[in-house]
């Protein structure tokens, strides 16, 4: 468990940053909260030879609003989301989501950018992106493209991100006012990712539904944004008919793999269990309702 | 001479802070504040460090071992394999059951992770950078995995080095994956009982493959001293005198040349009882580079490599009369050893004390039969908190006698209370061969049911069931056979299992002990310092004990099995006695009084009918100064106590549990433990043992299992997988106790480590199975995890 020799670089801008990513290529990582990265590297799973911190760059942590939007530097730590008044007032899935992944100790390193960055499926950040529309700043060499996270994920540990490209921050439309929204996570303990994870949003109005969106986690080979899930709940008053649809479309589009956490069979059905009740802990959120 | 201010005689006893006093641990001090002495903070000048190349394979020929590029890794100096170790007949070893184990991969690898070469580099980085490019050719060979098809005719052979020997340490065996059959009982008889009974029931049972797991992984720092010929090893070791006469065995160095360390140890659980290749492996680096070797542990190769635990693959059966009383037990068990025989118990024993299966119960008549086999899995059975494989029998009884109440359609308490072996019965002499010491188990549980309400549990248990909620109410009343043990029937490599304690009483009237035993985490340094407090009226403060150094400590057996408490802490007590005997003559010597006028008052002697006194502190600096003429100065003696039988702690628990039927997750909602481990030392250390005992057994029941697929590959060995519950999944435990006194002990106490761990995992599978009784279901596989209990609620359409 110890990790290959590499060497340690600490730039303080972003043109640095990028600058050192394009130097070494695909014999560089770059380095947030490294708790997912430092991990692969004591198993040697990943052996980079150049290692580039993005902790003392500026302007990559804190949380903003903008017009219209929440502002999410790429840096900033999982604690913080956390504890961000403005995104439990705005945005609260967000904390709710990070009290749910890892324990203090990781929360207190790990980033949202790296959560999002990362590419592995049991990351629940993407999920949480996704139901919100969110899209990832990406900055490169030849300047900055915008990628909703919707397409960002393309299999295990690929992304949209190119390699020479960096996360800088993560922007989220505001959400509709009351809306409700939740994530609900299954898992064997803390610190686990999820058996399945699933996350909603949804706008009532008149006691019908006018907008819904839902993802789920590590029930596939990324995150799944699952559209026929939200078309199950659209225009309903998300009964139980409806709830149970929007399951059975989950269920549909969910592919996990057999692994200690369970079963094909059983994680499909936690993940429409999840989905159930995300939509039920949603619902009773919604102004509207 | 009163040396004292006029103290009260209760100011007197809190001084002291004996036996029954719930002292704060002496260790914490040092282990809260990050100053603890593991291993792995042993760093010798020159110290170089090993990492092993292991197998990819679970079973293949060993073609070639490629170690030039690796010797070219800046650091590298070594890449020791089994030829480098034949010359000095290192390369293979003997285990604690009488088998050998494989030092070095020779010619052939046994399971997946097996040690097949060993790199000695300057640092631990570059060691791992040489292990990366050893090359291994393999010639792969059928792997044997699931121990039911290991006795098959046509099964893979897995040990073709011992294939055709008669036995392999443990008595006769019929086939080459087969390592020994025991039997015990009387099998006719048990075969009538169940002829003639009204009622049988029978389950298959496994207890799954599982591992202790402790925080800190096993390791140690090899320093062979070129000049004087001395090779000293720090280590993770439980029991550091055998560890040293076993090396000497191996290697043929004196005994005297050799000196065993165990420092600080994080937890054992059985984990530390055996001798590993890297063990081995660091002593023969140090003593051919003349440098200190040290090699540590990672947690992936510990899950992996060094001992697991159960693995017992049992069908057990009960014979009953219509109202539940018990007339027959019979099991048979299939033992999955992994792929050496390195089950870490008592010799004689090789399914350890598995016949301690009769449990809590007056059960007339039984028969068990064990037959232990090779599989292509790592090496072990070791005892994970618990006494040599009383845990599996604990938990197959428990359960059985749960499937014969709902047979009977008995409540399950009172089953329970219809079968016990009461009060007056001891010592009690069980149907497949042990005495009992004491015990008074109706008491107990009555005193367990009142307190959690058991009939208003089961009310709101059927007030549930109409509902279609599933609670869960279950009971675990179990007996434990610990202290291993009477040197009659307990050795290991022939050394009797008796253990040891010295004590010296310094002038000015402070102590230090050492002990043949070494705490892991047990509270060592609190408990024996209390006894002898106790019985020498020095205060608990002034006492030092020190375990765990074999060039100071007495020859002891170690620390596992609860043998500490019963065995070290009875010669701890009778060295004490032995010292006061002493201090008595030199008191009347002082006093000018005689020996039969002298009363012993908490700390002191004082004659009998006067106010004459003198206190042990004073007694202590005449020891040094003023004896009769016909007595030795000093006052210090050894005792080593070779204990008349085991002791029988026990325990009544109950658990209460809650299950999302749509998760399948289980909510222990509450947990009641009443231990008896007779005279009570410390109740506060006692409690951390079973708070710790019960988060295992919790552990054990919810989660953990070492799994291997088809193909032998271990997966999940490491502890994003391995379920060691944090404080968040933790249920609350309560604890309670009676007290009946060990009638053989000094002090009257039994062991208290391994009870909640034996009797906990019952009391949760009972628990969860309990939730569906009302189903007909009798048994859920172990481990309880969310998945598997939804498995019950999906084939019982409980999850629509
Ligand atoms: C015990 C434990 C439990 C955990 N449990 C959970 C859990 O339940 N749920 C969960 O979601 N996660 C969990 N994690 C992972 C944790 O949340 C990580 O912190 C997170 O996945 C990665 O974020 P990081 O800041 O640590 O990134 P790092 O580990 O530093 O990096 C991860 C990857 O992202 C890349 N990267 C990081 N930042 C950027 C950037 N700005 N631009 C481009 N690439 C970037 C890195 O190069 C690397 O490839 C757990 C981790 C541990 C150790």
């Amino acid at each position: 468990m110890t990790p290959g020799a590499f060497e340690y670089h600490r730039p303080n801008t972003v043109e640095e940053a990028l600058a050192l990513i394009e130097r070494f290529g695909d014999e560089g990582k770059v380095l947030a909260g490294g708790h997912s990265l430092v991990p692969m590297m004591k198993l040697r799973l990943a052996e980079p030879a150049h290692l580039i911190d993005i902790n003392a760059v500026g302007g990559l942590r804190g949380i903003r609003g903008e017009a219209g939007a929440i502002v999410i530097g790429a840096a900033t730590t999982q604690s913080e989301i956390l504890n961000s008044g403005m995104l439990l007032e705005k945005c609260p899935i967000l904390p709710e989501a990070a009290a749910q992944i890892a324990d203090p100790q990781v929360r207190n390193c790990g980033t949202i950018g790296g959560n999002c960055a990362n590419g592995d499926p049991g990351n629940d950040d993407p999920a949480i992106m996704m139901v919100l529309d969110a899209s990832y700043v990406l900055r490169g060499p030849i300047g900055e493209r915008q990628v909703s996270a919707r397409k960002f994920y393309q299999g295990v540990y690929t992304t949209a991100l190119e390699e020479n490209e960096l996360l800088i921050e993560i922007r989220i439309p505001a959400p509709a006012k009351g809306a409700g929204m939740a994530y609900r996570k299954l898992k064997r303990k803390v610190g686990d990712y999820a058996i399945a994870a699933a996350a909603a949003v949804l706008s009532m109005s008149g006691g019908r539904c006018t907008d819904a969106a839902i993802a789920i986690t590590n029930v596939g080979d990324t995150a799944l944004f699952v559209p026929a899930a939200a078309n199950a709940l659209q225009g309903t008053p998300v009964d139980a008919t409806a709830i149970a649809a929007a399951a059975q479309a989950v269920m549909a589009a969910a592919e996990p793999v057999e692994d200690l956490r369970g079963t094909v069979e059983y994680r499909t059905a936690m993940a429409g269990q999840m989905t159930r009740q995300a939509i039920a802990s949603a619902l009773s959120r919604a102004v509207g309702s | 001479m009163s040396d004292t201010r006029e103290m009260t005689l209760e100011e007197r006893e809190a001084t002291i802070g004996g036996i029954g006093t719930a002292r704060k641990r002496k260790e914490d001090a040092r282990f809260i504040r990050g100053q603890g002495n593991y291993v792995d903070d042993i760093k010798l000048p020159g110290m170089l460090h090993g990492d092993f190349v292991r197998s990819s394979h679970a079973h293949a020929l060993v073609k070639s071992i490629d170690t030039e590029a690796a010797l070219k890794v800046p650091g590298v100096l070594a890449v020791v394999t089994a030829k480098d170790l034949e010359p000095l007949n290192l390369h293979w070893m003997p285990t604690l059951a009488g088998d050998m184990a494989a030092v070095l991969a020779d010619k052939k690898v046994h399971f997946q992770n097996q040690e097949i070469a060993f790199v000695v580099a300057t640092d631990r980085y570059a060691a791992t950078d040489g292990v990366q490019l050893v090359e291994v050719e393999y010639e792969a060979l059928p792997p044997l995995i699931d121990p039911k098809t290991a006795l098959d005719p046509g099964a893979p052979v897995i040990r073709d080095d011992v294939a055709e020997n008669e036995e392999v340490g443990q008595g006769k065996r019929h086939h080459p994956n087969h390592i020994f059959e025991w039997q015990v009982g009387d099998e006719a008889a048990t075969d009538a009982a169940f002829e003639a009974a009204d009622i049988t029931i029978s389950e298959d049972i496994l207890y799954p493959r599982c591992h202790p797991s402790p925080l800190e992984t096993c390791g140690c720092v090899a320093s062979m001293d070129a000049v004087n010929g001395k090779l000293t090893v720090y280590g993770t070791f439980q029991a550091p005198h055998v560890i040293r006469t076993v090396v000497s065995l191996i290697t043929g160095l004196e005994e005297s040349k050799i000196r065993i360390v165990s420092p600080d140890i994080g937890g054992g659980f059985g984990n530390k009882v055996g001798a590993y290749p890297g063990y081995i492996c660091a002593a023969a680096a140090s003593i051919v580079t003349g440098h200190p070797v040290k090699w540590i542990e990672s947690r992936i190769d510990n899950l992996t490599s060094t001992a697991f635990a159960r693995d017992y693959h049992m069908t057990g059966e009960l014979a009953a009369d219509k109202d539940g009383k018990i007339l027959a037990v019979r099991a048979k068990v299939l033992a999955d050893h992994g792929a050496f025989n390195t089950h870490a118990q008592p010799m004689k024993w090789p399914a350890g004390l598995f016949n301690i299966l009769t449990g809590s119960y007056d059960i007339p008549v039984g028969h068990v039969k064990v037959d232990g086999v090779y599989t292509n899995k790592a090496p072990g059975g070791v005892a994970y908190r618990c006494s040599f494989r009383v845990t599996e029998a604990a938990y197959l009884i428990e359960r059985l006698v749960d499937v014969l109440a709902q047979k009977t359609s008995v409540d399950k308490a009172e089953i329970r209370l219809r079968n016990f072996v009461q009060p007056e019965q001891f010592p009690y002499k069980s149907s497949l061969g042990w005495e009992y010491d004491s015990g008074d188990y109706p008491t107990a549980l009555k005193k367990v049911l009142a307190a959690v309400d058991y009939e208003g549990l089961r009310r709101e248990q059927a007030e549930k069931r109409e509902k279609g909620e599933l609670m869960g109410i279950g009971i675990s009343t179990f007996t434990e056979i610990v202290g291993a043990g009477p040197v009659r029937n307990c050795d290991i490599v022939g050394l009797g299992m008796f253990d040891s304690c010295e004590i010296r009483v310094h002038p000015t009237g402070s102590v230090i002990a050492r002990l043949g035993t070494k705490s892991q985490g047990q509270g060592h340094e609190t408990t024996f310092a209390q006894i002898i407090a106790t019985e020498l009226g020095i205060p608990s403060d002034n006492i030092t004990v020190e375990e765990g150094d074999t060039d100071t400590a007495p020859y002891g057996l170690g620390t596992y099995g609860s043998r500490s408490t019963p065995v070290a802490g009875a010669a701890t007590a009778r060295a004490a006695r032995k010292i006061r005997e002493k201090a008595k003559k030199i008191a009347a010597h002082v006093l000018e009084a005689s020996v039969d006028d002298l009363e012993w008052d908490v700390d002191r002697f004082k004659v009998t009918g006067s106010d004459l006194s003198i206190t042990m502190k004073a007694i202590a600096m005449a020891a040094y100064s003023n004896v009769p003429e016909d007595m030795e100065h000093g006052l210090e003696t050894t005792d080593y106590y070779n204990p008349p039988n085991f002791t029988y702690p026990f325990g009544a628990y109950v658990c209460v549990v809650e299950i999302d039927r749509f998760t399948g997750d289980v909510k222990v909602r509450r947990f009641y433990a009443l231990d008896d481990c007779g005279t009570r030392i410390n109740p506060m250390v006692i409690d951390g043992q079973i708070h710790g005992g019960l988060t295992e057994a919790f552990g054990i029941a919810l989660g953990q299992q070492i799994i291997y697929d088809e193909t032998g590959n271990v997966l999940g060995a490491n502890l994003m997988d391995y379920f060691l519950p944090t404080a968040v999944e933790t249920p609350k435990w309560e604890t309670d106790f009676t007290v009946t006194p060990c009638p053989h002990h000094p002090i009257g106490a039994k062991g208290i480590g391994e009870s909640p761990n034996v009797g906990g995992v019952p009391a949760f599978t009972n628990a969860i199975v309990d939730a569906f009784a009302h189903l007909g279901v009798t048994h859920m596989p172990m481990p309880h995890t969310q998945g598997a209990v939804w498995r019950t609620l999906n084939e019982l359409s409980l999850n629509k």
